[in-house]
């Protein structure tokens, strides 16, 4: 039991981590991001070509992939994305194109990464040692991902609550049309939280590479578990997102260990539409939407 | 009657006529070649059907189109043929009006988001039974059903469907999608019960999915999750009818006829970027042609009218 829980809240920082590029994506410069799992398994993918080939430390490997991830991020918005913000006349319009766009250009970066990698399971061995806590045994890898989550987690909750540019990302996700009447540069914001959450996810890519096995075709799992947080938590909220994605993996490694580890998808989306039915904007989302 | 929905219904039955001696003339390739044209241009029509009034973006088409094709490995050799269509098809009503119900209530995103993930959902419920209850995984599909057979079933379903969509689209249900396609605000205003008809509407598209599932099953003779939960299939479908333009019942059918014959080339010749190449035809289709072909014709049919109109009347 207490295994069981610790597991679910390891994992569950882990679904949070993932999510929270998501929700300002979603949230901020909203694009219903649906290729948002092919970006985490194109960094996990870089993180494990350059510890394999330059036995790169995937802590070192961020400084490389996080860049990188937010510079490819922001091209696909400038160049993709755009057009569509441009020729969307409502908010719903443009969350169906988006959709749309998104979907096609999944395909494209997995298709892209099943002609380089093909279709096998790929995995490293990084701090994959024992380490004893509260009685119970848990990987080193899992709890330095663990730890990592926290610290991104605090400085972006605090990034955005404390500083000037967090303010005017707020602004944009609650209302961009009134956001340009206080001179916030609304198309640049959009555009750089955008990026933002690109790099996050791949950060969440890298981490979860040391630990999980991955394969060319398994991001549309971590798009999902991403897409359920994101609206259980409400859309673009940080700590909602952190406390449904502890919620959600509790809960996982709760039915995993007492029911049948075959049924954790059939609860998350029993978790994901019970919460919608009750509240469906989410647990700490504002009626509004 | 007017005289073009008379020549209208001339063309469309001699079509049919011609089309019912497809099996009798080609030969196996291009049976199965004509196989999949009515297969799509099923599926795409059903799509079609809800999705292009409503505006709400299914992309769960394997779902349902997996439930037909697994209940016909399942039931196949216990039942006679019509009764597993049967069964096959109120599941997948049942399954749509389950998800509909709890789903269509809420904004559109929330439909999108359930119905991407319900095929891997409906996989693993599959998988899980399979290997913990039934203990069998991966199934034999032995059903007296020929080529000839599956060719002439789908094309009675696809009158039957284009016979529903039309049926649909004058009556008052129809009528009411339309108007939730435009504003549902509005629907709800002009005392719609916006639920009931999208639900209901739904369900009819996804019924007819799932008989097309079980109708293809027994071309494959050897069944598994992994094949009849195929997420390429409601990708596939989904390029089509946008291709086509799904506002129009008609529509759906003129993305899915070029688009089946360009799939057909290109996977045999280029089978390793087939995926790449599928998502840069689906994203030049979202760019370049929002509204698709038919909106294109309808368009360019505007037009011609505007620069004709004026020289009639000089």
């Amino acid at each position: 039991m207490t295994n069981a829980i610790l597991t679910g809240l390891m994992l569950g920082g882990m679904y949070a981590l993932i999510a929270m590029g998501l929700t300002l994506q979603y949230g901020v410069a909203r694009i219903m991001n649906l290729s948002y799992g092919e970006f985490l398994i194109a960094a996990a993918f870089t993180a494990h070509w350059l510890f394999t080939g330059w036995a790169l430390s995937p802590f070192v490997g961020m400084a490389f992939v996080v860049p990188a991830a937010f510079a490819v991020n922001f091209a696909v918005y400038k160049l993709l994305l755009t057009p569509l913000v441009r020729r969307a006349r409502t908010r719903d319009a443009l969350e169906v194109d988006s959709i749309l766009a998104t979907f096609g250009l999944t395909f494209i970066v997995q298709g892209s990464m099943q002609s380089m990698f093909g279709g096998a399971y790929y995995s490293y061995s990084y701090l994959a040692f024992p380490v004893q806590v509260l009685g119970e045994t848990l990987s080193a890898n899992r709890l330095a991902a663990l730890g990592i989550t926290v610290v991104l987690g605090l400085a972006l909750y605090l990034a955005l609550t404390r500083t000037r540019a967090g303010t005017a990302i707020r602004a944009v996700a609650v209302d961009p049309a009134a956001a340009q009447l206080v001179a916030i540069n609304v198309e640049r914001t959009s555009a750089l939280t955008f990026a933002l959450g690109g790099a996050l996810v791949a950060a969440a890519g890298v981490l979860v590479s040391t630990f999980l096995t991955f394969s060319a075709s398994s991001g549309v799992v971590f798009t999902m578990k991403a897409l359920i947080i994101v609206v259980m938590g409400g859309v673009g909220n940080i700590l909602g997102c952190l406390i449904a994605g502890l919620l959600l993996g509790v809960s996982e490694a709760l039915v995993a260990s007492l029911v049948d580890p075959g049924l954790t998808l059939a609860v998350n989306f029993a978790l994901f539409l019970a919460v919608l039915l009750v509240k469906p904007a989410g647990l700490f989302g504002r009626a509004t939407r | 009657m007017t005289l073009r929905t008379t020549t209208l219904g001339a063309i469309a039955l001699a079509a049919i006529v011609l089309l019912a001696f497809v099996p009798r003339l080609a030969n196996p390739y291009y049976l199965a070649l004509a196989i999949s044209l009515l297969q799509y241009t099923v599926l795409a029509t059903a799509w079609g059907m809800f999705s292009g009034p409503t505006r709400y973006v299914s992309l769960a088409t394997t779902a349902f189109f997996g439930v037909g094709a697994y209940t016909v490995a399942v039931l196949g050799e216990v039942l006679p043929w019509p009764v597993v269509l049967v069964v096959a098809a109120s599941l997948g009503a049942i399954l749509a009006a389950v998800v509909g119900l709890s789903t269509l209530r809420l904004s559109g995103v929330y439909f999108v988001i359930f119905t991407f993930g319900l095929a891997e959902l409906v996989r693993q419920l599959v998988v899980w039974f399979e290997v913990n209850k039934s203990r069998v995984l991966g199934r034999y599909v032995f059903v007296n059903v020929t080529q000839s057979d599956i060719y002439w079933q789908l094309l009675i379903l696809a009158i039957a469907v284009f016979l529903i969509g039309w049926l649909v689209a004058r009556s008052r249900l129809g009528f009411a999608l339309r108007i939730i396609g435009e504003d549902e605000t509005v629907a709800t205003h002009c005392g719609i019960n916006t639920t009931i008809a999208k639900v209901a509407l739904f369900t009819i598209s996804a019924t007819i999915m799932t008989i097309v599932g079980a109708i293809m099953a027994p071309r494959w003779t050897y069944i598994e999750p992994s094949i009849a939960f195929n997420a390429m299939i409601s990708f596939q479908v989904l390029i089509m009818a946008l291709l086509g333009g799904a506002h129009r019942l008609w529509g759906p059918i003129l993305g899915a006829v070029p688009l089946v014959i360009l799939f057909e080339l290109l996977s045999a010749r280029f089978p390793n970027t087939f995926t790449i190449i599928l998502g840069c035809i689906f994203l030049l289709i979202v760019y370049l042609l929002p509204r698709g072909v038919a909106g294109l014709l309808e368009s360019g049919k505007a037009r011609w009218g505007e620069t004709f109109k004026p020289r009639a009347v000089a």
